[in-house]
């Protein structure tokens, strides 16, 4: 093994050592392992260069030398309990997957009224005969390590993480909570979410994603999520992003969409001094339908990046896209849009819409819709608009006797919350209203 | 309630109202027509206090004090209000939020109770009733996806809510159909009391039918050419308004003040 005989070059390395030492898996789990790390070595980060990454630079991410959290960082700190206190929902009380720096904890989590479905540490579930095919047929398959060096390394250090199964037919009736919690235990840690969430023939569940930190200090969450949709599965997916304002989160969603299925993703970025989302939805059956909506809201020292891939490599599938961007300050946003119509994928209907919001006259947001067609039988729409607070919408609301602020604060929440509204778990979407509105320092009684 | 003396007014760089004098006491319905370009409804956007247009000349004394030294807002808190030609959509804003948010406003800026959403959901279905609107409009969006018609009633809603001493209601008849006429006009009269005022401004005498003005005040040319009691709406229906243009140019027509 190449990387036991050189010296380690950083602490990605030496931890990745350790840890194969300290706690060896499946074989073929350490193999996929051995080799995401030789292509990171390999890859490395990106730069500015890529094209990918033209307008997000992680070079600052790549010059810190992070340190990978260990098991032993799996208990949470008095402030990491108080995060999760803050984090919590009543409606999903019983159904909370707790993690923390990457590492699933059994003590925290709440899994009494997850009887109907399989949730376990993705450790466990390989190592487990009745889950280990399944696994292995689908963890590392969507989302890909090889031209990606955040995934490499995430799959690198792939050790805990959930496992998620919703067998068919089955109906999901509160939602299931996944917290990655990012509680630092050492200077400037990393740590490497991951989740497989595999919705079996004609089930339907709501899964919420959720990241959040305990406190403002500097960290790296990479993250990666693959989901795969049976025949006939619907899942609603709230993936929202609450990291410190001095983190950097790098995370890739991937999906794989079933004949008839129907995902609905609704992705919530506030936090991160950069944050980078890259979400692949694949549509290689007939017959699926997604939504892959979001929200970033930004201010100084911040910086937001959406990369989304929607690809319809089938006939008859349909995907709807609105991301709207709220920047403050001095803060940088990117959305980059990709909607793939294969030759053949006839039928297809798509829409997609960014639309930006600045407040300030130092934001500034580099936007890229991009639809590229092979097909010719097909419906595709797509836009990008970048705008202020709209002046006869000001004077509207102040001749209702709202002052100039409390208008353009009432005209921000309303922008943002075309995104906020799909979120149906009551108390969760209340706390994001607020959150939205704390960013602009804004307090609304609605 | 208003003095409006020798108002000049224009938007960029160009004059539209030319010298306007009006005299409104409360109790009072004024309706201010005229044709196409007259300056009825930039009237209307000055009294309101409109960004775009600037005030050149004159002055607007409303209950005693200079109306234009004061901003839009507090315009509106200080009971002036102005139902948009064109009301405007406000997407991700329920109307049941917006109206409360403006009613606790005015609520605050008086000195008198704010009202929590469940208090208030009762106050608005009372007032709902004047303008004939069922709850479904409420948890709606601000005037989003509303018909034409459906947005002058929802105008008329928030004077209902708002209580203004002084309401202004632009060109509220455009765009609607005779039951939703009836409506918006009905709604109008239940709030008329001793102590208010309305200015209503339009093209046409048809609404008049409804909402029976004391004072009828013909604008042409960013002045006012004719006034007189509600017969003179009918007479300009009659007779058009033509009939005042080609008057003035003979300068046989009564001036502005």
């Amino acid at each position: 093994m190449i990387t036991e005989l050189a010296k380690p070059k950083n602490n990605y390395e030496s931890a990745f050592r350790a840890l194969h030492q300290a706690d060896p898996s499946a074989a073929w789990i350490e193999l996929l392992r051995e080799s995401a790390m030789d292509r990171f070595a390999l890859l490395g980060f990106p730069t500015v260069k890529e094209e990918e990454w033209k307008y997000t630079n992680p070079a600052a991410l790549a010059k810190t030398d992070f340190q990978p959290a260990q098991r032993d960082h799996v208990s949470a700190t008095h402030n990491g309990l108080q995060s999760l206190a803050l984090f919590s929902y009543p409606e999903t009380a019983g159904s909370h997957l707790i993690l923390i720096n990457g590492f699933l904890s059994s003590e925290l989590s709440a899994t009494t009224g997850l009887t109907n479905i399989v949730a376990l540490d993705l450790s466990a579930a390989i190592t487990d005969t009745r889950y280990a095919k399944i696994v292995r047929e689908y963890l590392a398959r969507n989302a890909g390590y090889v031209d990606n060096g955040f995934t490499a390394l995430n799959t690198a250090f792939l050790k805990s993480g959930v496992f998620i199964l919703i067998p068919k037919n089955t109906k999901l009736d509160a939602p299931l909570q996944i917290t990655f919690l990012s509680d630092p235990q050492q200077p400037n840690g990393a740590s490497f979410p991951r989740a497989l969430i595999v919705s079996e023939e004609n089930s339907s569940a709501t899964v919420v994603e959720s990241y959040v930190s305990t406190g403002e200090e500097r960290y790296f969450t990479n993250a990666v999520v693959e989901i795969i949709l049976k025949e006939g599965a619907r899942l609603e997916h709230y993936r929202l992003q609450r990291e410190s304002n001095r983190a950097f989160h790098v995370a890739t969603t991937a999906a794989d969409l079933g004949p008839k299925s129907s995902y609905d993703a609704t992705s919530v970025n506030l936090g991160g001094e950069l944050a980078r989302h890259d979400i692949e939805v694949v549509m290689d059956h007939e017959g699926a339908e997604c939504w892959v909506d979001g929200l970033y809201v930004v201010g100084t020292g911040q910086h937001s990046d959406t990369h989304s891939v929607i690809d319809h490599k089938q006939p008859h599938c349909t995907s709807h896209q609105l991301y709207k961007g709220i920047l403050d300050g001095t803060s940088r946003a990117v959305f980059n849009g990709k909607v793939f119509v294969r030759p053949g994928a006839q039928k297809t209907d798509a829409l997609q819409t960014n639309k930006n919001l600045l407040l300030s006259n130092e934001a500034r947001v580099d936007t890229k819709p991009q639809l590229e067609i092979f097909a010719d039988d097909v419906k595709c729409a797509h836009g990008a608009a970048v705008g202020q607070i709209d002046e006869d919408e000001l004077f509207y609301l102040e001749t209702r006797g709202l002052n100039p602020d409390l208008a353009r604060n009432v005209l921000t929440y309303g922008f943002a919350e075309e995104v906020i509204a799909k979120i149906k778990i009551d108390s969760l979407r209340g706390q994001l209203d607020e959150a939205v509105l704390g960013r602009l320092n804004a307090r609304l009684d609605m | 309630m208003l003095e409006i003396r020798n108002l000049h007014a224009g938007i960029d760089g160009n004059e539209i109202l030319k010298g306007i004098n009006l005299t409104i006491k409360k109790g009072e319905i004024h309706a201010i027509m005229g044709p196409n370009g007259s300056g009825k409804s930039t009237l209307a956007k000055v009294l309101a206090g409109h960004p775009a247009y600037e005030v050149t000349a004159g002055e607007v004394l409303y209950e005693g004090r200079n109306l234009l030294d004061l901003p839009p807002d507090e315009r509106a808190r200080e009971g002036v209000f102005m139902a948009f030609q064109y009301p405007i959509e406000v997407p991700g804003v329920s109307n049941a939020q917006f109206l409360r948010l403006a009613y606790n406003e005015k609520q605050k800026h008086l000195g008198e109770e704010e009202l929590d959403p469940l208090e208030f959901k009762d106050l608005l279905k009372e007032r709902a009733k004047i303008v004939e609107m069922d709850a479904s409009f409420m948890s709606r969006s601000v005037n989003e996806g509303f018909s034409g018609g459906e947005k002058k009633r929802n105008e008329i809603l928030q004077m209902a809510v708002l209580e203004p001493k002084l309401a202004i209601l632009d060109e509220t008849d455009s765009g609607l159909d005779i039951d939703a006429l009836r409506i918006v006009a009905g709604g109008v009269n239940q709030l008329q009391t001793a102590e208010n005022a309305i200015i209503v401004v339009t093209h046409y005498q048809r609404l008049l039918n409804y909402i029976v003005p004391d004072y009828v005040h013909v604008l042409t040319s960013g002045r006012i050419a004719r006034e007189g009691g509600k017969e003179l709406a009918l007479e300009l229906e009659e007779k058009g308004y033509d009939w005042i243009k080609t008057a003035d140019n003979l300068g046989t027509g009564a001036q502005a003040n």
